[in-house]
């Protein structure tokens, strides 16, 4: 950050110019200056040689660097007081307060504690697993497309300079937006009367879809317009999904981009041109040189983006609230409507729980295959 | 995990660092196409934000006729500025304040990011100087415990947080909205960052001066960090103002909503007047887009630094 060496060097001066203000006292400051720096003091003293600070010279210097470190720990402790406090009240208190919950008969508070009831209620609820398995088909329809098209723009970007500012803004203008306000205006362009993708579609001849409020697989869809009934396994994410998922890719392509620029910035151009030199081209540049060494960085942006969609929630509560017939209704979707439309704080909490653990089992096994698999330069 | 991204980002780039075009790409078939993607890609990207402004402006005729412009010089409409105080008027009326709904919802919302954004900026200066420059024990532990809060998800204190809320009475008050979100580990995370770049020097030369940390981290630290301090602020800003989930469960009444839960709700009743929506959205957007573009080059360091959104 250029802001930052600039205003540094200023800064230093300044500290340079007080200290050869003060240098005919230095020797006097520096025997002080121990106990001066800890406590806070009122800017008009500065510089100036402290009297008011009690038994100063004939402590032993060990004692006296003993109190100024136990000092200087007592401060920092306070410098991080209100962000632990309010971190360890609203985070980490909680954590164990919901655990607590999980094992309550809740209803205005612990009726009784019932054990693992809520878990095994949970891992029997067909809605769980059905919640589950939409997540996950989420997080597999939007990861890779995400992530494979902002690859490709970034490495397009890249390579072709001219405008380059620009479209990286307009790509970035998606992400800062306001998530409710944004998925308020996608759930109109997929209204199926009057938005706008319909209205392109009726335009070039093609009947419009129902988009957000198609509960039917997509494989299926285009199966039935040649005419063939494909057997239920087959019939492929659901359409209100494939439309959710499109949003999130709008949404998050341009902070991929952003991202993965930031990694081709940092490979060595030389590289390349030893390996031109060497006579590889295009797709070989990639596969040998971009690839493994944007490793750290994809792996970074896959553990994200799957995190990320196991979390998914704002956008898609507002465009379906979980519907058409459930086909949208994630776990953070169903955990949300157990505890704001039916109240159920115990079952809520330990279905929480539950996704957690899936989260996190996630997260390991990425590590674990994906990790392995980075190179680091 | 995240040091990744940072890492790139606060990472000087290599010397030789235009980047490695092709002479002459621009005129194969390669270099047009490539141009050709890249702005489909960006048209794609703001597509959603015209429609938004576009319709905002239609009436209600245009938006069931589906005209997609309906105005000079393909049709004979005037632009409708009438439809954003229509939007005003339309969500509702605030008995408590007497004003309309719409800026009861917007004063919530500058209220709840605005403590919040001098909450956790306050919170992460003082910590993020404790654990860059201080030698403290344990600070490591704590710093994990920190990061460990930053990967569980909202799901999972979600609950327990609203039965608190309700304890201490702070259920449907601005102290619910505001008082969790007051630490961002995030702006922690990123202010550390930045300090532990601040040269050691600086400070052995501040305390030959006589200075304390204190006065260190008032008058050396805090001006040398503008830029970051301005990057913190401006997330916590877009993650406050983008805020629903926790808003919308621990407010009732409407009188205590923020924007992002009352356009949610004008959806629920109103959002077939999609021109009204539409109005109600962009005026949710624009703030954000009008500092987005004062601030461009410190929001994309900040997201770098950082990585997830909200």
């Amino acid at each position: 950050m250029p802001g930052l060496r600039t205003s540094g060097v200023l800064g230093r001066d300044r500290v340079e110019r007080a200290r050869t203000d003060v240098s005919s006292q230095v020797g006097e400051v520096q025997a002080d200056g121990s106990a001066a720096e800890l406590a806070p003091r009122a800017p008009d003293d500065a510089g100036r040689p402290r009297q008011d600070i009690g038994p100063p010279r004939q402590i032993p210097g060990l004692r006296r660097l003993v109190s100024r470190k136990a000092r200087e720990r007592a401060l920092g402790y306070t410098l991080l007081a209100p962000a632990i406090i309010i971190v360890g009240v609203f985070e980490l208190f909680p954590l164990f307060y919901g655990f607590y919950i999980s094992l309550c008969d809740w209803r205005l508070g612990c009726q009784s504690i019932i054990g693992a009831e809520n878990y095994l209620r949970g891992l029997q609820d067909p809605a769980m697993w059905y919640a589950l398995l939409v997540t996950a088909t989420y997080s597999l329809i939007t990861v890779p497309v995400q992530l494979g098209l902002g690859f490709l723009i970034a490495v397009m970007l890249f390579q072709r300079a001219r405008g380059h500012e620009l479209f990286r803004t307009m790509m970035f203008l998606p992400y800062i937006t306001s998530t409710v306000a944004s998925a308020a205006v996608w759930s109109y362009i997929y209204s199926p009367d009057n938005g706008l993708l319909n209205t392109i579609l009726r335009g070039i001849g093609v009947p419009g879809l129902r988009w957000l409020g198609e509960p039917a697989g997509v494989f299926a869809l285009m199966a039935q317009n040649v005419g063939v009934t494909l057997p239920g396994w087959a019939h492929g994410p659901s359409m209100a999904l494939v439309s959710v998922s499109i949003y999130t890719t709008w949404v998050f392509i341009g902070y991929d981009i952003t991202i993965f620029l930031a990694g081709l910035v940092n490979i060595n151009a030389e590289l390349y041109e030893a390996a031109k030199v060497d006579g590889a081209r295009g797709w070989n540049l990639l596969r040998h040189i971009t690839f493994p060494l944007m490793s750290p960085t994809i792996f970074f942006l896959l553990v994200v983006t799957v995190i990320g969609t196991f979390k998914a929630f704002n956008h898609i509560f507002v465009m379906t609230g979980g519907g058409p017939s459930d086909a949208t209704q994630t776990a953070s979707i169903l955990i949300f409507q157990q505890l704001y439309a039916f109240n159920r704080y115990g079952y809520a909490a330990a279905l929480a729980f539950i996704l957690f653990t899936v989260i996190l089992t996630l997260t390991l096994l990425q590590n674990h295959f994906a990790g392995r698999r980075v190179v680091y330069e | 995990m995240i040091g990744t991204a940072a890492e790139q980002a606060t990472t000087a780039r290599p010397p030789s660092q235009p980047a490695p075009t092709k002479e002459g790409a621009g005129l194969s078939v390669g270099g047009v196409l490539i141009q050709v993607v890249i702005v489909l890609a960006a048209l794609m990207a703001v597509t959603p934000f015209l429609y938004m402004l576009t319709t905002a402006f239609k009436t209600y005729a245009s938006v069931i006729n589906n005209v997609i412009w309906p105005w000079f010089p393909l049709g004979r409409e005037v632009p409708q500025l009438g439809n954003f105080w229509e939007a005003v008027t339309t969500v509702g009326w605030d008995p408590q304040w007497g004003v309309y709904l719409f800026f009861r919802y917007l004063a919530n919302s500058l209220i709840v990011a605005g403590c919040i954004v001098a909450g956790s900026l306050i919170t992460a200066t003082l910590a993020a100087y404790a654990l860059a420059r201080m030698d403290l024990p344990g600070k490591q532990v704590l710093f994990v415990l920190v990061l460990i809060t930053m990967m569980m998800p909202e799901d999972l204190t979600i609950v327990p947080k609203l039965v608190m809320m309700f304890n201490l009475r702070w259920y449907n008050t601005y102290l619910g909205l505001i008082v969790p979100s007051l630490v961002s580990v995030f702006s922690i995370f990123l202010l550390r960052q930045f300090f532990m770049q601040i040269p050691r020097d600086l400070f052995e030369a501040a305390l030959i001066d006589g200075m304390g940390h204190l006065r260190f981290l008032a008058s050396v630290v805090v001006p040398l960090s503008k830029p970051a301090l301005l990057t913190v602020g401006l997330l916590n800003f877009i993650w406050a103002w983008d805020a629903f989930k926790w808003p919308l469960l621990v407010t009732r009444d409407s009188s205590m909503r923020v924007l992002g839960v009352g356009l949610q709700q004008f959806m629920q009743g109103q959002g077939t007047q999609v021109h009204l929506l539409m109005a109600f959205a962009a005026m949710v957007i624009v703030p954000v887009l009008i500092l987005y573009f004062l601030a461009q080059k410190q929001f994309r360091e900040g997201i770098l630094n950082t990585g997830l959104k909200g």
